[in-house]
């Protein structure tokens, strides 16, 4: 939990060897970075919002990790955390993202035009595909910060912000604390409605404060674009459908983003975003674009070939259970997305799923027929 | 700068403590900018908005407990800038209660204190909460008796045909250091080494060990959860939205004497929780060892320059206000299957002021008619008081059961009083 200014200071009092925290059996990015000299170097710092560097890492200290997967282990609590505590989130940025150096810049490209092809996935194969990011609104700070006047401003301005949208993003806004049975009935049908956090890897960040107060879900008529408030960022936005049209999916995508991210800059509250780093959230994994696009895709056969894994990697994308992060494929249906946040664009990521599912779906055909795909094996991308 | 002199800064807190000079700080910005000279910082002025008190206050309009029953927007209003000494805020104590609605049925607190202070501090909203918690304990004009002289106990060796086990337990905190909520690591290990350092000093059948839940074997591991004795992470929100976890396990442990009959846990939900008990019905020699180890203990630590937490107003200062007093909570688990079958159960068990729970602790269930039997109070009897309340009413719950064993009729006794 976040506490305040005084309460910072007063841990001042102890030495950094009494305040510092045993990472002996722990396992993830600030575990792996976070020594004493930067703990001391930081630790009387605070962001002008008052978040301080045992804010920043309280995640990670509770939540040793896993032998296996690497979690950060560290969130923001406002822009200006990622300045303020640099030397600590500079080195797990560049671990978690492939080497990115504090000079580095960020590209930024949501022209879905430049994306090539991406409108003739084998809807035989690909059964939906989808693209999320999360967008912070400059000026208020974070889910694991934010008060409830915070969070209900924010609420506020992005109910404001939707529900002007027209023409396809004509929409609604369903509040998690007023939805009625049948709402939520229909929102979880429509797999749209989001819960109250139960990992610890969020909770212990305290991102589920206050739970539901300001929390909510908007979606257009159509069902193919919604955004969530509140959850782990200010706003989370998908674009979805049915089937493999991944460049429909895009440019509903782009499109609805600008639209939203004007509306929000005429109240002078555009979106967090910097040349190093992208656009700003609250965890530092989604840096960059913040860009998950992926599919469901039927892949049976591929799956189950030893050179799998070594496909994926070589093609920059990851695979997950169709239930999400941390869950498993079920029937052989994959959802198989970019696995880079920060150093390429929305465009970049997009046409390395498209490319790459692509591929893949041929490969799938070629061991159908008893083929080999040896020769198909992509060189590292 | 502040590192050199961090034992005789040490020093002046508690001495400041002990002469109950409570600070209030007021209007959170103008501390902060007070405290906060900071050359370090980036960015210029806070950029933090500041909103009112209105569109702060937390929605409770689903939410059933005290802290809810007692927070009006305008002592909100009234207690949202005020902060401890130590920096602990009103937004944090009712977090616990803001994050936890509660049930229809079971009202818990909803809001801790992440220090002694912040029942000073924030004492417009603690007092209603103690009252409606305490039934009608007072905190602004009664004075709470602390009596731990097991001497004064009568009777007390209950029949071991229906009396399984008998166990007394209750919390202490080390004055000087903030509480669960809202310790820092260092704190935290602080507690852990005056408590450790002080029961290496007892003695005789006292004599016991600690071990680290850190440090802790597999073999020590096992040993414990098959004594019932180990005690794990938090997982209740209750405790967890109250950032009681936070770190685990660092400087968290259990302590026990070699004969397993006093047992010490070491900052889980309170600094010290210190358990006397022994299988069968002799709940006199529970209390007298639960009273000798807690003096001893005591003795120990003031010798070391600390004192307990405690005040006349609230007897022992514990993190969750249901256990102020005396924080005590004497039990047995008996046999009552014919009882707890009768109707006037229910009315008996309010009349003679215990409260039953099943043999998991509370929220559990009973099972082949064995109740966990123990004193419902907590504030404004002493412990001498609430262990006769005990002793008392389990020899009249015994008396009924025998009587419907033999068929014969049973009496509801006449209501005993609450305040002695």
């Amino acid at each position: 939990m976040p506490f305040g200014n005084t309460h910072n200071n007063f841990k001042l009092n102890y030495k950094v060897e009494e305040e510092f925290p045993d990472l002996s059996k722990h396992n993830n990015h600030m575990a792996k970075v976070l020594n004493k000299d930067i703990y001391a170097k930081l630790r009387d710092k605070q962001t002008p919002s008052g978040y301080t560097l045992d804010d920043v890492i309280q995640t990670g200290v509770d939540n040793p990790g896993h032998p296996f997967i690497m979690t950060v282990g560290c969130v923001a609590g406002d822009e200006e955390s990622y300045e303020v505590f640099k030397e600590l989130l500079d080195p797990i940025i560049s671990d978690r993202h492939g080497g990115y150096k504090p000079t580095d810049k960020h590209k930024t490209d949501l022209n879905f035009e430049n994306l090539k092809g991406g409108d003739d996935l084998d809807p035989n194969y690909v059964l939906s595909s989808r693209v999320r990011t999360g967008r912070s609104i400059k000026g208020y700070t974070l889910p694991p910060h934010n008060s409830r006047g915070e969070r209900r401003a924010i609420e506020k301005l992005a109910v404001e912000a939707l529900t002007s949208l027209d023409g396809e993003f004509k929409g609604k806004y369903y509040p998690l604390k007023s939805m009625t049975d049948a709402e939520q009935e229909q929102l979880i049908s429509d797999h749209f409605l989001f819960d109250k956090p139960v990992s610890p890897l969020l909770t212990c960040a305290g991102m589920a404060r206050d739970w539901p107060d300001a929390r909510g879900i908007w979606h257009n008529d159509d069902k193919t674009f919604l955004v969530w408030v509140n959850e782990e960022d200010h706003l989370r936005v998908i674009s979805m459908q049915k089937g493999g049209n991944m460049r429909e999916v895009f440019r509903r995508f782009c499109v609805g983003l600008q639209k939203i991210e004007e509306i929000f800059k005429k109240h002078n509250h555009g979106f967090m975003w910097n040349e190093h780093l992208g656009y700003i959230l609250t965890c530092p994994s989604n840096l960059g674009t913040g860009l998950r696009g992926g599919v469901h895709v039927k892949l049976p056969k591929l799956s189950t070939h030893p050179k799998f894994e070594e496909i994926l990697t070589r093609l920059r994308l990851q695979k997950r259970g169709t239930g999400g992060v941390d869950t498993a494929s079920v029937g052989g249906v994959f959802d198989i997305s970019n696995a880079d946040r920060l150093g390429s664009s929305e465009v970049d990521q997009v046409q390395l799923v498209v490319d790459g599912v692509k591929l893949m779906v041929e490969m799938e055909k070629k061991l159908e027929k008893g083929e080999a795909i040896d020769g198909m094996i992509p060189a590292q991308k | 700068m502040k590192e050199g002199k961090m034992a005789s800064s040490f020093t002046r807190i508690l001495s400041s403590k002990r002469n109950v000079g409570i600070l209030s700080l007021v209007g959170g910005s103008v501390a902060a900018g007070f405290l906060l000279h900071r050359e370090h910082v980036t960015a210029g002025e806070p950029l933090r908005r500041r909103y009112p008190a209105s569109a702060e206050y937390p929605d409770l309009r689903k939410h059933n407990n005290c802290m809810a029953s007692s927070l009006t927007p305008a002592i909100y209003a009234k207690l949202c800038d005020k902060a401890t000494p130590n920096g602990y805020t009103l937004d944090q104590a009712i977090q616990t209660g803001v994050d936890n609605p509660g049930h229809p049925f079971i009202k818990t607190v909803g809001l801790v204190a992440g220090d002694e202070e912040s029942y000073e501090v924030f004492a417009e909203l603690l007092d209603p909460v103690i009252k409606e918690r305490h039934n009608g304990y007072d905190p602004r004009t009664m004075k709470h008796p602390t009596d731990l002289n097991a001497s004064k106990i009568q009777s007390g060796v209950f029949d071991e045909r229906y009396v399984l086990s008998s166990r007394v337990r209750t919390g202490r905190s080390i004055r000087g250091l903030s509480l669960p909520p809202a310790c820092t690591r260092a704190e935290r290990r602080e507690v852990e080494r005056v408590v450790v350092d002080a029961l290496s000093g007892l003695k005789e059948d006292l004599t016991g060990k600690y071990y680290s839940l850190t440090l802790m074997t597999e073999q020590e591991q096992q040993q414990l959860i098959d004594d019932h004795f180990l005690f794990d992470k938090p997982v209740s929100p209750l405790l967890t939205c109250a950032g009681m976890a936070r770190d685990w396990p660092d400087g968290r442990g259990i302590w026990h004497n070699n004969e397993k009959t006093f047992l010490i846990w070491i900052n889980e939900e309170d600094h010290t929780r210190v358990i006397s008990m022994e299988k069968g019905g002799n709940m006199k020699r529970v209390f007298e060892r639960f009273c000798r180890g807690l003096k001893e203990v005591e003795r120990l630590i003031q010798e070391r320059g600390w004192e307990f937490m405690w005040n006349e107003r609230l007897g022992y200062i514990l993190t969750c206000p249901s256990n102020l007093g005396t924080g005590l909570r004497a039990g047995v688990h008996v046999k009552l299957p014919r009882l707890s079958k009768d109707p006037r159960f229910s009315k008996i068990l309010d009349n003679l002021r215990l409260q039953k729970r099943g043999t998991g602790g509370v929220d559990t269930a009973a099972v082949g008619g064995v109740f966990d039997i123990s004193n419902l109070d907590r504030l404004g009897q002493s412990e001498v008081q609430l262990v006769q309340t005990v002793i008392d009413g389990v020899n009249y719950l015994i008396e009924c059961e025998k009587r419907l064993e033999k068929g014969q009729d049973i009496k509801v006794p006449a209501p005993i009083k609450q305040f002695k």
